[in-house]
């Protein structure tokens, strides 16, 4: 026998996370998606900026607009960071070499809620200072030092990370690209226009809405029809839906066959 | 060793395994055969704990397969031609694998040469031939230098030298003291590579035999298979209501 099995340890979480991030990296779609994500969130800030014309708006709040449409890209990479498996067949590679199937959405969400991070913070901080750099004359840019600002941009990029996450939930629960990117656009897009149509007082507790209306607000919503969540409350209820979506996937993940 | 006890799995209403009881043995290769929807790959599964069991279990070198501390340097296994990514490399795929076990690096080109991919493996998968596919699919079982290897169809779409390739590397893989355990469609194929067989029928055991006492039954290996798959079914009709009492 050759073999090296029943050598010393056995495999940790570290493994797991080293194999996702190989998986991840090696996916070209996986960079043309994110490239596009940064340059649409930039672009946005841009076109916001050259057309604003009252300098008493949320000018920090409208240059992280480009972030809201970047949840869906960022969302649909979530779902398709566990549906792609599914789809390929590679799914089962994958619980073969990790039985331990929670460990493994566990290194998933780690490794892709890293790197949607680090994308939506620099697709919030170059946004910022586009959509500022863009402004007409006349108009001063926010700047980072004045309160909430700061906040307001580092909190838009926790937000994309967060839906990110969510889109990795739903991902593990529903195993259909297809039927996990309707429900998210549906959770995240169409819900949130049904809502603000019929019952404003849901319209908080939207994803949508809280990342655009409570994470990167500086200037409290003038609206007095609905209240918005303050951003601290907010990223606590986005990431109390990553929690239990990726918490079901996980689940369902160690119940079903693969 | 491979060892499955009383494993059964339904589908709804299907019955795809039935109450399976077998060894795989190291140091020989051994054929699993059976008819469309046998249950070989249900059984293949349930053995790699990618599907759980209604009762009984499958345990390799005594764990079960989820208690296993290095997954692919213990057990290799080839279950569908395709079981990767289209949008990534061989390459990326095998060293993916390997970050997860533990695996060296260098221990991916190696494999990659063994296999005959080296110059293809940084090409998308998904431009592979079903030849390729499959070599890559050896490749992955081959990874960890695993004591047990099971092959679900591991000739689908490999061409004669393929064919003749993956005998010879089945066979010297078993001489080398590993446990072989390869499903085929092919009788003859199984015929000229293994030493026993594990035949079954609607998911259940129909034969546990050598190859060469399972082909003295009849003129040929192909039809010894075929009498005992065509009992098989006016077996279990005849059986299905005692079945429920066991």
């Amino acid at each position: 026998m050759t073999t090296t099995a029943a050598t010393h340890g056995r495999y940790r979480f570290s493994h797991v996370a080293r194999m996702e991030w190989t998986k991840l990296r090696s996916l070209r779609s996986t960079w043309w998606a994110l490239a596009l994500t940064v340059a649409g969130a930039i672009g946005i800030a841009v076109a916001v900026g050259v057309n604003t014309r009252d300098a008493a708006a949320d000018l920090t709040n409208n240059a992280l607009a480009g972030i809201s449409l970047g949840l869906l890209l960022i969302g649909v990479l979530g779902v398709l960071m566990m549906t792609g498996e599914y789809s390929s067949g590679m799914i089962r590679a994958t619980l073969a070499a990790i039985p331990n199937r929670p460990l493994v959405l566990a290194a998933k969400a780690a490794v892709f809620g890293m790197v949607a991070l680090a994308v939506g913070e620099v697709a919030g901080f170059i946004a910022f200072f586009a959509g500022g750099a863009a402004l007409p004359d006349g108009i001063p840019a926010p700047a980072l030092g004045q309160p909430g600002v700061l906040r307001a941009v580092v909190l838009g990029g926790a937000g994309f990370c967060l839906v990110g996450l969510i889109g990795l939930g739903l991902g593990a629960i529903i195993r259909h690209t297809p039927a996990a990117i309707a429900v998210l656009v549906g959770g995240v897009y169409v819900l949130a226009q049904l809502v603000a149509a019929f019952t404003h007082s849901l319209m908080p507790y939207l994803p949508i809405a809280i990342v655009a209306n409570s994470l990167t607000v500086v200037q409290p919503m003038p609206d007095d029809q609905v209240r918005f969540l303050s951003p601290w409350a907010g990223l606590g209820m986005l990431g109390l839906y990553a929690a239990v979506t990726l918490g079901i996937g996980a689940w369902l993940l160690a119940r079903r066959d693969a | 060793m491979i060892e499955v006890r009383g494993l059964s799995k339904r589908y709804g209403a299907t019955v795809a395994v039935d109450g399976l009881n077998f060894d795989v043995r190291p140091g020989i290769v051994t054929g699993f055969l059976g008819p469309n929807g046998a249950g070989k790959s249900t059984t293949m599964r349930m053995v790699l704990g990618l599907d759980a069991p209604d009762a009984g279990q499958a345990r390799i070198r005594g764990s079960r397969y989820r208690e296993l501390r290095w997954p692919l340097r213990e057990v290799g296994a080839l279950l569908e031609a395709r079981a990767f990514h289209p949008g990534r490399s061989g390459r990326a795929h095998l060293r993916a694998l390997a970050a997860s076990n533990g695996i060296p690096r260098s221990r991916v080109e190696e494999v990659l040469g063994l296999v005959g991919l080296a110059e293809v493996a940084g090409r998308r998968a998904g431009r592979f031939s079903l030849g390729m596919g499959q070599r890559l699919g050896i490749a992955a079982a081959l990874l960890g230098d695993p004591g047990v290897l099971l092959l679900d169809e591991p000739v689908n779409g490999l061409d004669p030298e393929g064919i003749r390739w993956v005998r010879n590397l089945l066979r010297s893989l078993a001489a080398q003291g590993r446990t072989v355990f390869v499903s085929s469609h092919l009788i003859g194929e199984i015929g000229r590579t293994a030493d026993h067989v594990v035949v079954i029928g609607r998911g259940r055991l129909l034969a546990d035999t050598s190859v060469a006492e399972l082909s003295a039954r009849a003129p040929s290996l192909e039809e010894a298979f075929f009498e005992l798959t065509d009992g098989s079914a006016e077996y279990r009709g005849a059986l299905d209501s005692k079945g429920r009492t066991s």
